[in-house]
């Protein structure tokens, strides 16, 4: 599904990511750990299609095709989604028409028919349900004044509708409460299946728990420098990142 | 940084969508201006001797003007002597129905997405069309004249209510009050005239749909409202003109009068075309609008959404006579590639109590200039007044220029202004955002600039808001729509 080969990104001229190798295959969930700063959100922003990060040499191959090639907007009709860490808001844009948008934006490349209002208002209020987003943040102009939850919530609520066949969960559960970090689990799961896959960034070991992941990798200064099971982020959260840092 | 760049102008590049010329007979008097034009205007028109004094001291008065300088505007010469001032439809017979209207001009509006069959089905509202400054067609006009209310062209009303026209002709606007409102009295061809008699709310909106159509023809509106005691109206300007070549200049003058507890709305959505990419072509407009807050406890608001022309030189104010008047401003003004506009608003407080509003959003791309310019002026007796003033300006490229002129004067001590602004660039974050959600940049920056401009927008009459969305995406787009 996702093959990242030997990744170079760099921003304003700094080098970011130093060499990536990612293979991640239908139906798998990868997690990403790391220091902060060591390049996760670089690495997220540059597959959904970032203008500001350079890749200088390496490739990524979404479905077999050259995802570096795409616009932004066409990798998410492809099916790529990014949560993302910061999202941001757009004063005055109705969350229903901003979606509403996406929806259809995404059903013409699929060359299916375009949602009228009423079937649009229908799905919403279902994955609305799902998510347990309260209904008068849809109201709202996009994230505008969304507390740091709700934000991170509209993200996931926002992947339901869009099912996507790539998600990249950004640091999904910072800032999460405990049940807001199972529904969003949950959102997650609920996509869950052998043609789908999940790229998931986090700092807590906690959210494994609930998102089960096949990998988990270690980013460290720009590169993966560890990859093992799920038990991995187990040591981590026991040892912290010296060990690794003394290692590389 | 670049490629968004690029995008972005990409998209700001859209070429004008309505440009296209309507085949009608047009009956044009040659170029040139001077008394005996004048006459024979005036005498076309079978108006009155006050009429034609009007025009004659208005013309006389020009002659010693100068052409005001004073604006963020580059304006290129203007020879008034190549201009024929007058060009009216050669079959100008009121129709009854729509079948006896010229089908070309049906056309005309069909392609403007305003076909006056729909209008007359679309929930209230009455059109008086103008094609070359004489009115074509009336519509509801039973439904209006059974509560009193006159909403005919302005010749019309020259014909049957001269006493109302001559009684408040000029008196919002007087004949030399700047250099294009005396150019316009003294040749205006024609227009609108609205009265709403005491106590009567108008039941729909009105509108007039304004268009230049013949080759070289400026084009002189005037428009004139008056609402009596306790009346209410809400009015509609909507317009756009074919693509061509040549500059075309349009002066037009609109005069609000509100008398004791009226309200009078006027709505704009003026999309003239802007030139194209290059800046060459598209219609100079130079308007003078004013509402007098004659009556205690009178109201009057301007809304208009302003994405066309290539000059746009436009300022409508409030002169808030009356004890406890309120003026509103609310303006969104866009321009792209190389327009320039010149707009804002004058709040002129007389009366004690008086409130006043503006709310200018502009936003400028391509290599355009986009000015806001107001004057608050709070006169000593106009004791206990307020203003608020907010002035955005969103840039969406590091081409196009945004500027702002305030100007305050307050002469008492219990008055209150208030003048707040700010200005920002398009956030990149925000569209990449859309991008990854499968949004693209075009429609992204179409849902952007329409949330910014959305406290605006919220102030126009429903149906007229939608055109206005449209308005605002077209005009930031590149040839999709
Ligand atoms: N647009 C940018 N301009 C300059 N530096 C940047 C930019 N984006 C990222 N960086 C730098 O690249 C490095 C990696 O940042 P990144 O956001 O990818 O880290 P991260 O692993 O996601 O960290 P965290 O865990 O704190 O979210 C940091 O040093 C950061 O300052
Ligand atoms: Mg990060």
């Amino acid at each position: 599904m996702l093959s990242i080969k030997d990744l170079y990104v760099s921003v304003e001229g700094m080098e970011i990511l130093k060499g990536i190798n990612l293979e991640v295959k239908p139906g798998e969930v990868h997690a990403i750990m790391g220091p902060n700063g060591s390049g996760k959100s670089t690495l997220a922003n540059v597959l959904a299609g970032k203008e500001e990060y350079e890749v200088t040499s390496g490739s990524v191959l979404f479905d077999g095709e050259d995802l570096l090639e795409k616009a932004p907007e066409d990798r998410a009709k492809d099916g790529l989604f990014l949560s993302f860490q910061y999202p941001v808001e757009i004063p005055g844009v109705p969350m229903v028409n901003f979606l509403k948008s996406a929806v259809n934006e995404h059903r013409k490349h699929k060359g299916e028919k375009e949602l009228t209002a009423g079937e649009f208002l229908k799905l919403m209020r279902e994955k609305m349900d799902m998510v347990d987003m309260h209904p008068n943040l849809t109201n709202r102009s996009v994230n505008e004044g969304f507390s740091g939850g709700e934000k991170k919530k509209n993200e996931i609520f926002q992947m339901a509708l869009l099912e996507p066949r790539l998600a990249i969960l950004d640091e999904t559960d910072s800032g999460l409460d405990i049940d807001a970090l199972k529904t969003v689990a949950n959102g997650v799961n609920a996509l869950r299946s052998p043609e789908r896959s999940a790229i998931v960034v986090t700092h807590y070991q906690r959210l494994l728990d609930y998102i089960v992941p096949d990998f988990v990798h270690i980013l460290y200064k720009g590169k993966i420098v560890k990859t093992a099971g799920k038990e991995l982020a187990l040591e981590l959260e026991e040892k912290g990142y010296d060990w690794i840092k003394t290692d590389n | 940084m670049e490629d968004q760049d690029k995008i972005l102008s990409d998209v700001t590049q859209g070429e004008y969508k309505y440009g296209f010329v309507t085949d009608i007979e047009t009956d044009i008097i040659e170029k040139g201006l001077n008394e005996d034009v004048i006459r024979l205007i005036s005498a076309k028109k079978e108006e009155p001797e006050f009429m034609l004094n009007f025009r004659l001291e208005a013309y006389r008065r020009w002659l010693k003007m100068k052409m005001p300088n004073w604006a963020y505007l580059k304006v290129p010469a203007i020879d008034f002597q190549a201009i024929s001032y007058y060009a009216a439809p050669k079959n100008k017979a009121k129709y009854d129905s729509l079948d006896e209207v010229d089908p070309e001009l049906l056309e005309t509006f069909n392609k403007l997405g305003i076909p006056l069959e729909e209008q007359k089905q679309l929930a209230g509202v009455a059109v008086d069309a103008v094609i070359d400054s004489v009115s074509v067609k009336t519509t509801f006009k039973e439904t209006l004249a059974e509560k009193g209310i006159i909403f005919c062209s302005f010749s019309e009303a020259v014909k049957e209510h001269p006493e109302l026209v001559q009684k408040y002709l000029g008196q919002a606007v007087p004949v030399a009050d700047n250099y294009f409102a005396a150019l316009n009295s003294a040749v205006f061809s024609d227009g609108s005239f609205c009265y709403i008699p005491k106590g009567v709310r108008c039941p729909m909106e009105l509108s007039t749909y304004f268009r230049i159509n013949a080759a070289n023809t400026g084009q002189f509106e005037r428009t004139l409202i008056v609402a009596d005691d306790d009346s209410y109206v809400s009015y509609l300007e909507g317009c756009t003109a074919p693509m061509r070549d040549e500059n075309q200049l349009h002066a037009a003058v609109v005069e609000i009068i509100a008398l004791d507890r009226a309200e009078v709305k006027y709505s704009t959505v003026q999309n003239w075309y802007p030139g194209d990419k290059n800046g060459k072509g598209g219609i100079y407009n130079f308007v003078t609008k004013r509402g007098v807050c004659r009556g205690v406890s009178s109201k009057i608001s301007w809304t208009q959404v302003e994405t066309g022309s290539a000059i746009t030189w436009k300022y409508p104010s409030c002169i808030l006579m009356g004890d406890n008047s309120v003026g509103e401003f609310n303006s969104v003004a866009v321009t792209n590639n190389h327009q320039q506009a010149d707009t804002g608003s004058k709040m002129i407080h007389i009366g004690k109590n008086t409130k006043s509003t503006i709310i200018s959003k502009g936003i400028s791309a391509g290599k355009s200039d986009n000015s806001y310019r107001g004057l608050v002026k709070i006169l000593p007796g106009a004791k206990n007044s307020r203003n608020f003033s907010q002035c955005d300006s969103l840039l969406l490229n590091d081409t196009c220029g945004a500027h702002t002129f305030p100007y305050i004067e307050v002469g008492n001590k219990s008055s209150v202004v208030e003048h707040e602004a700010t200005t920002s660039k398009i956030g990149e974050d925000q569209i990449f955002y859309c991008n990854q959600r499968g949004i693209d940049t075009e429609m992204a920056i179409g849902m952007i600039v329409n949330g910014y401009a959305k406290e605006v927008l919220n102030k126009l009459p429903m149906e007229f808001a939608v055109e206005a969305q449209k308005l605002l995406q077209i005009s930031l787009e590149g040839s999709v729509g």
